[in-house]
């Protein structure tokens, strides 16, 4: 495999951060990822990702928990074994439906919840001993790096403009594939 | 400064006078005589047996050539058979139609005090988001403080007039909402005698005074303060406002709390509920909330609101979605509280509304949490106006129907209908609420201008 080579600028500070991210995207070069240590509002945003969606994720697992928290009741309380448990009616679902309503509650919140947490970390690819990816242990303190393909662009020129937008330290890395 | 629109005092006027018509008319027609009832009553029946009459007979009723005559003229020979045979079936009869007779008389009684509250819970409800925000130090939502406090200004009419006509029915009318205020009904009723130290016609207008005072007495000074600190050059207007805020809120959830029983849960003496005065206050705080964002979005949209941003409006409707969620929460936990352990002295309360009122008390519950939590649940829809204008549409039909069966069963029973009564009543208050409404808001300058707080919520986005 040929191996690639990124650029990496490291900021010490988020408002120069956003900038510097505003200013690649104009200049058009191709930012691979940021990395901070801490929620930066905005950058998303700046650097045009594509809004998340695992909300409609979530609204479709809590669909899914509020069938299967029917369906079960049902099976169980109406078809299978219509018992008289103290004069509750048990003749059809309808008739004793106020009695189901907080386990359909609970199984909707506990499916939305759970199954959302599962996707994040699946999308995410997080997971238990799994090597961490963090090209420079200062960027889990008080660091910001952005990393930049070289491509078919000249490195000179990248570090230069990269010096402008305010970076205090400019690395190029070779990236084994 | 906002200007009230000559269009907009005359549609207020013109619903004012419509709805007035239309209660009048109300009253006009609900004094039936004993014997109209009675008529009416064995129509009533003769339509019913009709239907359930045997093949013969009902072939013999197709046959003729007037259905509808013979049909009634049958059901009162029967009737008149049924009471030669048996004295005490007429006697019971007869009780069975002044009971109804009463009914009919309250409707209009009803629907007016329904309407009423309604539109006064609306005022309060703001009231109640008002001191929230500025007890809370919100700093999204100062921008729309006048827009609440134009919507708190009915608070002191609109409440006089629900306390005016609680009085007034057990006064000049004939004991029409409060069956306690009625010296007969009290006489055989133990039950209501052993509450008749808390529930007298003297003693509940006195509370209803203190309430009134007490909210509107609030509703004064925050006023007063909010404006003088437009013209200050400190902020202790604003730091009285605070003070004065967080009082308030102490105040207000006890005396709505008692208002609820006496204005609401009283129509039923013989029951109760402990959670009766959150679920009120749920309904009254979604109400209010609806108001305040279709009010700001017309103003907006009548480019009176400039620096009102799509971020504002998505707040104002998270909290419709959430307090709906909220009412719906409280609704449930009564209901099924109460029919879980199904103790025949608290249950009647649901058996009288799902059985004569299925439609409403079923309905509003699609209407106050299935469509809001549907509609309002996307985050890029609470931010579209249109979207936020017909959830809210929405959601106060939903709380008049709230109010409606809360009010209703306990007064007409199955009698109800929504028809000339109950729709004037809400056009005269919905005409008198625009127009003090809006009025109030072209009192001073749409924007705060020295609020500490202003700045950021200027800039507010989320």
């Amino acid at each position: 495999m040929e191996s690639s080579k990124v650029i990496h600028a490291i900021y010490t500070d988020d408002d120069v951060l956003m900038a510097a991210v505003k200013d690649v995207r104009v200049a058009k070069y191709h930012i691979d990822e940021v990395f901070t240590p801490f929620p930066v509002h905005g950058l998303d945003k700046a650097m045009g990702l594509a809004p998340t969606r695992l909300a409609i994720t979530a609204f479709i697992y809590g669909c899914i928990g509020i069938t299967f928290a029917a369906a079960m009741m049902n099976f169980i309380m109406i078809e299978d074994w219509p018992q008289d448990i103290g004069g509750k009616p048990s003749f059809s679902y309808l008739e004793n439906l106020p009695a189901f309503v907080p386990i359909m509650f609970e199984l909707t919140v506990f499916f939305a919840a759970h199954l959302m947490v599962l996707t994040f970390y699946l999308r995410s690819r997080i997971y238990p001993f799994k090597d961490a990816e963090n090209p420079d242990p200062r960027t889990t303190d008080d660091h910001f790096l952005m990393e930049i393909s070289v491509g078919n662009h000249n490195e000179e020129e990248i570090t230069e403009f990269l010096k402008n937008t305010g970076a205090v330290e400019i690395n190029l890395v070779d990236k084994a594939h | 400064m906002y200007t009230l629109s000559n269009k907009l005092r005359t549609f207020s006027f013109a619903l004012i006078i419509l709805g007035f018509i239309g209660v009048v008319y109300g009253f006009m027609s609900s004094h039936k005589s004993l014997d109209e009832v009675k008529t009416m009553l064995a129509e009533d029946a003769a339509h019913h047996e009709v239907k359930e009459h045997d093949d013969s007979q009902a072939i013999h009723i197709t046959e003729a050539h007037d259905t509808h005559a013979e049909a009634s003229k049958h059901a009162e020979e029967s009737h008149g058979e049924a009471a030669h045979a048996e004295g005490e079936d007429a006697h019971h009869g007869d009780a069975h139609a002044e009971h109804v007779q009463h009914q009919i008389a309250n409707r209009p009684w009803s629907a007016l005090y329904v309407a009423a509250f309604f539109f006064m819970m609306i005022a309060l409800g703001a009231l109640a988001f008002y001191a929230i925000q500025i007890a809370a130090q919100a700093g999204w939502s100062p921008l729309l403080f006048r827009i609440m406090e134009g919507v708190t200004a009915y608070l002191l009419p609109g409440a006089i007039i629900v306390l005016l006509i609680a009085v007034a029915s057990g006064t000049i009318g004939h004991y029409n909402i409060f069956v306690w205020m009625d010296p007969e009904v009290v006489a055989d009723d133990k039950l209501i005698q052993g509450k008749s130290s808390w529930l007298n016609i003297g003693w509940f207008a006195f509370r209803g005074l203190i309430y009134i005072a007490g909210w509107c007495t609030y509703r004064h000074f925050s006023r007063k303060f909010s404006l003088a600190q437009d013209l200050a050059d400190d902020n202790s207007n604003f730091k009285k406002n605070f003070r004065i805020s967080a009082a308030f809120l102490v105040f207000f959830i006890y005396s709505e709390s008692i208002m609820s029983w006496d204005w609401i849960m009283s129509v039923d003496p013989h029951w109760y509920s402990t959670l009766f005065g959150w679920y009120v206050f749920a309904s009254m705080f979604v109400s209010g909330i609806t108001v305040i964002a279709l009010i700001t979005i017309y103003l907006k949209s009548k480019g009176m609101l400039p620096s009102v941003n799509d971020s504002h409006i998505h707040d104002l409707a998270k909290f419709m979605f959430g307090l709906s969620v909220f009412w719906t929460y409280l609704w449930f936990s009564q209901f099924m509280l109460l029919w879980y352990s199904n103790i025949p002295e608290e249950v009647t309360y649901f058996i009288t509304r799902i059985e004569d009122y299925n439609l409403p008390f079923f309905g509003m519950v699609v209407l106050n949490f299935l469509f809001p939590l549907l509609i309002l649940m996307n985050s890029d829809y609470k931010r579209i106006p249109w979207f936020v204008v017909m959830a809210g549409v929405v959601i106060l039909f939903g709380h008049y129907m709230d109010i409606f069966n809360m009010i209703m069963p306990s007064t007409v029973g199955e009698q109800w209908f929504i028809g000339i009564p109950e729709i004037s009543s809400i056009l005269l208050f919905a005409g008198l609420f625009i127009f003090v409404v809006f009025t109030a808001i072209s009192k001073a300058p749409l924007v705060p201008k020295r609020n500490p707080l202003i700045k950021e919520s200027e800039h507010f986005h989320y």
